[in-house]
């Protein structure tokens, strides 16, 4: 479980984040959403210290993430930013194959190369993995930076909008997978999503964000209503049904 | 995709990679004994050859320190086109030392002893560097033009300051300063010359140590700190090394500025780093540039000074060629 | 500020007064009418080097503001961009090539090559990804040093490299007498030329498409542009030698203050050229007097600084 106790955050002054307390249950699919600017991204990252804390605590398993050291972390939990760039000129092979760097700190051994092999395969790259990162297109580079995350093999994954150029067949196998590795292999993931359907067909649990505040949480039976979407994103939702699940409807 | 098929056709990277860096060895090792040995004269032999062994080792070391140098900025500017002068460096150190004759006046400064001298620059040339681009570079830099930008004025601001003291102590004495402030591959002091070369040396052995972190660190932050780096300590450490680096060169030789303008000679041999070693391994791209800039520097002030008789103009032609290098990067889209 | 161009004059009157009256021979300036020496020290001397300031920074303001409408770019300026160093490259041809040739015919050749340096600046920017603020000014400072390097190799091979240093090392105005400075009025005028186009120039700054759609041939108004700061920069560098960050960070100043409507901004943007100019010049007199400081060493420490403050404000609403 990661615990979220009293966080607030500012950047340069401006108030990000108010106040938020929240819990991220263990062995369930999280998904974070929220309108633009609501502050999803600045949370992810606090909660994978690539910002410094400013003001509450977060705890992850019992482990104090101010407390805990870096190379430890990487080993219990893995994030995916929003925006990575990667300024050097890599293989897709060689990125993969940095995920492993928290467990051999530079040794590769044959085990992870293994686990970087299976990385390749699972996201479709393996026919790619001796191109450069500059050489592949957007969605294929999203798809080299998961495989480099699910390569990292931690308890939990952190993934802001991993569905970013993700066509539709590969952002529906992403979810699947995402779902399968927390039912069958008991990981627990958080999602930053902006389709809301998404969300609302694979997620077990959600935390809506508006103006760096909690706006809702729960179940998606709970948060995706009508009501609750409709002064989320401050325009007129509706809700369906569709096999059991909520259905939002915004066309 | 040219270079995807050799890549696949080709002998496997390891062995390439060995005899890219034995045959830049072997070049080398032939380029020196031609320096040391060329149109050697009768009389006067072991003078001669003193000189020019002297003169040699200076153009090495500062191969090796603005190679690795400028490897390393590049590493912790997660960008490949920054270079340490580029950033003003140099310029802070050229400040550094009129600070230190408007302190204690030129008498004083004389009067220190040289190796005393050196060593203070140096641990003052470090603090300062870590503290200003630490802050400029540690927290991952969102917007790398304005970052170049502000490298690049700091180092005008730098350079002024320093004109504007040496002329506030006494305006007689900035002749001094200038004259501290050409590079000049025939000022190497041969008893700071081994003092320099074994700093140099360490500071590429420590580099070596960390190649495999420096690996991580060249991702950007976001990507070192989630796999765990500390990416914090890890920008200081290397910070130290390049100013130790460009500090040691720059006391060696002078300024690897011509005319207050950005010096290119990193840039060119960074990019043929990368080019040649096709890595991102720093325990390959290290040595690498290492060898490289020694060829180029050797070779290149040899034909200049020996075939064509000119002692200077090396320094100009590098800026020229190293100039229209970062446009050709720039031009391709390689600097973002 | 309501007025800010009168604030400015205002300023610029103790300014120039003060400038009049510094110098290291000691006379009485008020006296000048009755007293034959201190009448040919203001006018040999101090009366030429306060117009070659005042006429230096108000024409590199407005050749900044120009440029900076041309090239739709906040970061550049005269200095920054090639422009003085190809002026360097072309009056060293001419020099070497024809050293008889008559004084304007130099002046020409100066301004030639600095307008193909700046055009050149210009073509290769156009190449650039598009909205990559912050590589253009890179762009221009790496051009700079490129033409630079050839100007000083040639400079070596011809032992003129005392010559270049003038030219493009930091300028200074203590060389300044009546006879030496005359062709800065050409500058001037140029600079004042540009003021009657002005709405085509700001309209320019709008972009080429806006320009297109309301009519405006670019072209015709790009080229005297170029002109103006080339011929600008030309008689700058080759009389008094680079002064940095005049061009660069007033008309940014200028520009928040004002706003760019060319036709008001642009007599403000001389004055607050001038006025700056003068007040560097004067410290660089005045800080270790009777030595002088040059003011474009001045000029590099205190416009590095305030370029770097509008580099990092913040923008107003954050
Ligand atoms: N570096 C920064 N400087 C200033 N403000 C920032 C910065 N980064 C984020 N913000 C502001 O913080 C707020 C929250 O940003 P955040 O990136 O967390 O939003 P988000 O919910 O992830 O939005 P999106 O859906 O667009 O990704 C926004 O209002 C944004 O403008
Ligand atoms: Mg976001």
């Amino acid at each position: 479980m990661i615990q979220l106790s009293g966080i607030s955050h500012r950047i340069g002054g401006a108030p990000i984040l108010n106040d938020i307390t929240a819990e991220l249950p263990r062995g369930k699919l999280t998904a974070l959403i929220g309108p633009n600017g609501a502050g999803k991204s600045t949370l992810l990252r606090l909660i994978g210290r690539l910002e410094p804390l400013q003001q509450g605590s977060i705890h992850i398993d019992e482990m104090d993430l101010t407390r805990t050291p870096s190379v430890d972390l990487a080993r219990r939990l893995a994030v995916l930013g929003q925006q990575t760039q990667i300024a050097s000129r890599l293989r897709l092979s060689d990125l993969v194959a940095f995920g492993r760097w928290p467990h051999h700190q530079g040794r590769a051994t044959a085990r992870d190369r293994k686990i970087t092999a299976e990385a390749l395969e699972t996201f479709g790259l393996g026919d790619l993995s001796h191109r450069f990162l500059d050489e592949v297109s957007g969605g294929q580079a999203q798809r080299a930076y998961l495989a480099m995350t699910f390569a990292q093999d931690t308890d939990w994954l952190l993934l802001d909008e991993p569905l970013n150029n993700l066509d539709m067949s590969h952002a529906r196998g992403l979810m699947s997978r995402l779902s399968g590795l927390v039912g069958s292999a008991g990981k627990s993931v958080v999602v930053v999503v902006h389709e809301v359907n998404y969300a609302a067909a694979w997620a077990d649990h959600i935390v809506a964000l508006k103006d760096g505040r909690i706006a809702a949480t729960g179940t998606p039976d709970e948060v995706l209503n009508a009501g609750t979407l409709s002064a989320l994103y401050d325009t007129e939702i509706e809700v369906a049904r569709h096999q059991g699940r909520p259905l939002v409807l915004h066309h | 995709m040219a270079d995807t098929a050799l890549h696949l056709t080709a002998m496997p990277a390891g062995r390439r990679k060995t005899r890219m860096l034995l045959a830049l060895s072997v070049l080398l090792a032939a380029a020196s004994a031609l320096w040391l040995f060329q149109g050697l004269g009768e009389g006067n032999r072991a003078f001669i050859l003193q000189l020019r062994a002297v003169k040699l080792g200076a153009l090495l070391v500062v191969a090796a320190a603005v190679a690795v140098s400028t490897m390393l900025f590049q590493t912790v500017a997660a960008n490949r086109v920054l270079t340490p002068s580029i950033m003003g460096f140099d310029s802070l150190y050229v400040l550094l030392q009129t600070a230190m004759v408007a302190g204690l006046g030129v008498a004083g400064f004389a009067a220190i002893p040289q190796l005393t001298k050196f060593l203070a620059e140096l641990v003052l040339m470090c603090g300062l560097a870590v503290l200003l681009f630490g802050t400029l570079l540690g927290r991952g830099t969102r917007d790398i033009g304005r970052t170049i930008l502000t490298g690049v004025i700091l180092g005008i601001m730098f350079r002024s300051a320093a004109g504007l003291l040496a002329r506030l102590i006494d305006p007689n004495e900035y002749a001094v300063v200038q004259a501290a402030s050409t590079v000049s591959f025939t000022r190497a002091d041969p008893v700071l010359l081994p003092i320099g070369a074994g700093l140099t040396a360490a500071a590429i052995g420590v580099a070596l140590w960390l190649a495999p972190r420096l690996d991580v660190l060249a991702l950007g932050r976001d990507t070192a700190v989630s796999l765990g780096l500390r990416h914090g300590r890890m920008v200081v450490v290397t910070l130290a090394l390049v100013a130790l680096l460009v500090s040691v060169a720059t006391a060696l030789v002078g300024p690897l500025s011509v005319f207050g303008s950005p010096a290119f000679f990193g840039l060119v041999i960074a990019g043929l780093a990368h080019a040649l070693a096709r890595s991102h391994r720093h325990d390959v791209l290290l040595p690498a540039a290492v060898l490289i800039a020694a060829n180029i520097l050797v070779i290149g002030q040899m034909v200049f000074e020996r075939l064509l008789g000119q002692q200077a103009a090396l320094s100009v032609v590098i800026e020229f060629a190293g100039g229209l290098f970062f446009l050709y990067l720039l031009l391709k889209g390689r600097i973002r | 500020m309501k007025h800010p161009l009168g604030v400015t004059v205002a300023a610029l009157v103790p300014l120039t007064l003060a400038s009049l009256m510094t110098g290291a021979a000691s006379i009485d300036v008020f006296a000048a009418p009755s007293d034959p020496w201190a009448m040919l020290v203001l006018m040999e001397s101090r009366l030429p080097r306060t117009l070659a300031v005042l006429l230096t920074g108000a024409a590199l303001g407005v050749a900044g503001m120009l440029l900076q409408a041309l090239v739709r770019n906040r970061f550049v300026g005269p200095d920054t961009v090639g422009t003085g160093e190809s002026a360097a490259l072309g009056l060293l041809a001419i020099t070497l090539l024809a050293p008889a040739a008559p004084i304007w015919l130099k002046i020409l050749t100066a301004a030639a090559a600095a307008m193909a340096g700046t055009a050149l600046f210009v073509a290769v920017i156009r190449r650039l990804p598009p909205r990559e603020v912050m590589l253009v000014p890179i762009t221009g400072i790496v051009l700079a040093g490129v033409i630079g390097s050839i100007v000083t190799y040639i400079a070596w091979q011809t032992d003129l490299i005392q010559l270049i240093t003038t030219w493009l090392m930091t300028g200074e105005f203590s060389g300044v007498i009546a006879g030496r400075y005359e062709v800065l009025w050409i500058a001037g005028a140029a600079a004042g030329l540009a003021w009657f186009a002005a709405d085509r120039f700001a309209i320019l700054g709008l972009g080429e498409e806006v320009a297109t759609g309301l009519g405006l041939g670019t072209k015709g108004i790009m080229r005297l542009g170029l002109a103006v700061v080339s011929l600008v920069t030309a008689m700058v560098v080759t009389t008094v030698g680079m002064i940095p960050f005049i061009g660069l960070v007033v008309p940014n100043i200028i520009s928040r203050i004002m706003g760019d409507n060319l036709r008001q901004s642009l007599p403000m943007v001389a004055a607050a050229g001038a006025a700056l100019l003068m007040a560097c010049d004067l410290i660089g007199r005045l800080v270790r007097y009777p030595f002088e400081i040059p003011v474009g060493t001045i000029m590099g420490f205190v416009g590095a600084g305030i370029f770097l403050i509008l580099l990092y404000r913040k923008p107003a609403h954050g």
